[in-house]
């Protein structure tokens, strides 16, 4: 086996972690930024306002990303001229930007349904409560049902997230030199097929179980209050 | 439609679609229910190889999966040949590669909803067919396994959504499925959003089958079960 060349390569791999870390990072933040408006509107009682939601929903989790990807950043060719006119084209024309925009577009459409489901989900006896209270519109979404909301989408969005670092391979296929697009380089260089593909797969296995664990101590964190309160001895002794 | 002629190119590649999806999809449930036997037995060994299995699977991109398969194990295998001092080639075809891996890769996540389907068996139910004398095996047959499928169904649906998507990818190793011939067409015609989009619109319909077929099954499935 050629360790020599996985040792070589290194470098060329960590520049990809870096690349792979931007492009998933960016996507989840905006996506999560698109993805709060759209499950409100989602929830809407205005069919004007719920139904191109659900529309764009549908359409983003019904097929496949590399066909979202190879529509951006392929099919924007054959409206180059308009574009140029709006002076958009500089920016379809960077793989970098239509991968960020289809990773961004794709997460915030799943997101928007995870929080659809987790914003119906909230208790109605919590909303009732509110508006006993005197809260209404935006500040009962903002103290009552967003944070709630939160709370019950995290372990289904950890998974959201866990997904698009993986999907974020993708990029490599239109030209990005993420960590699958350099083991797809050297590999063609060199045919260490099997030594670079693995490391490759290390690397996810290492970054996927990182994002894990963090997601999963960021859970324990905002759950705190549904917990026993832990064994307080020396209290006690105080006393 | 204004496909320029290509329209039977692209529903061709939907039909390679559809049959590498049930391909994959018959080995993804056959690999899951081993799977999820290996992490319920009380046999160490098999707990090891089962969570390992789906550790792993569940860590790595469908992407490096596929091109490790089919670019990486036949070099693999002619090096480890070559060291033993026979001198083969290995040459893998996309349909094999792209339907072997993609049914491993869900076979893990298959694996999950089993294990769930088999939980969620009542416990009373196994105890009293091994009271009538019933063997495991027969007790599986009997008792387990038809409630299983009505308890796996919503997962399974979900696993086949997935992976209906996922064989979108096998088009980079140049199988001549929907993908692949939207590439084509794209290219011959210079019309690439025409076509990525046409495709885009076959694979939202496989979709909207597969619920509409999805919400049948589980209906037949639950056909004797009370309702509240």
């Amino acid at each position: 086996m050629g360790l020599n060349i996985i040792w070589e390569s290194m470098p060329r791999f960590l520049d990809g972690t870096l690349i792979t870390i931007q492009i998933t990072a960016l996507s989840v933040i905006i996506g999560l930024c698109l993805a709060v408006p759209l499950a409100l509107m989602r929830v809407a009682k205005n069919p004007f306002v719920r139904g191109p939601v659900y529309a764009f929903i549908f359409y983003f989790r019904g097929t496949p990303l590399l066909v979202q990807i190879f529509l951006i950043y392929y099919g924007s060719g054959q409206f180059q001229n308009g574009l140029s006119q709006m002076g958009l084209w500089p920016f379809f024309r960077e793989a970098y930007f239509c991968a960020i925009m289809s990773l961004t577009l794709n997460t915030a459409a799943y997101t928007a349904e995870i929080l659809r489901g987790a914003i119906q989900g909230v208790p109605w006896g919590e909303i009732e409560a509110a508006r006993a209270c005197g809260m209404s519109g935006a500040l009962l979404y903002r103290r009552i049902i967003l944070p709630k909301a939160f709370r019950l989408a995290w372990p289904a969005y950890t998974n959201e997230v866990v997904f698009l670092l993986q999907a974020s391979s993708l990029v490599s296929i239109i030209t990005l030199m993420d960590i699958t697009g350099v083991a797809r380089v050297l590999a063609a260089r060199t045919f260490a097929f099997y030594e670079l593909f693995l490391t490759a797969a290390v690397i996810y296995l290492v970054l996927v179980y990182g994002v894990i664990w963090a997601f999963h101590r960021i859970e324990h964190r905002i759950s705190a209050h549904l917990r026993a309160a832990p064994e307080t001895t020396e209290s006690i002794g105080r006393l | 439609m204004g496909l320029q002629g290509y329209g039977w190119l692209l529903l061709d590649g939907a039909k390679l679609t559809v049959l590498v999806g049930l391909c994959s999809m018959t080995i993804a449930i056959f690999l899951g229910l081993i799977a999820s036997w290996g992490k319920l037995t009380s046999a160490r060994f098999a707990r090891g190889i089962a969570n390992t299995y789906t550790t792993v699977i569940r860590g790595v991109p469908e992407l490096v999966l596929i091109l490790l398969v089919y670019y990486g194990v036949p070099t693999l295998i002619q090096d480890i040949a070559s060291a033993a001092g026979a001198d083969i080639i290995i040459d893998l075809n996309p349909f094999t590669a792209g339907v072997g891996t993609i049914g491993f890769i869900y076979g893990a996540f298959a694996t999950e909803v089993f294990r769930g389907a088999y939980l969620a068996v009542p416990r009373g139910q196994i105890e009293a067919a091994r009271a009538m004398g019933m063997s495991t095996a027969l007790t599986f047959r009997r008792v387990t396994l038809p409630q299983m499928w009505r308890f796996a169904l919503p997962g399974l649906g979900n696993v086949w959504m997935v992976l209906i998507k996922a064989t979108a990818l096998i088009s980079v190793i140049q199988l001549p499925e929907l993908m692949r011939n939207a590439d084509i067409a794209s290219r011959a015609t210079r019309m690439p959003f025409t076509f990525y989009f046409a495709a885009s619109i076959l694979y939202l319909l496989i979709t909207v089958a597969s619920m509409l077929f999805q919400q049948k099954a589980e209906s037949w499935a639950n056909r004797g079960v009370r309702r509240s």
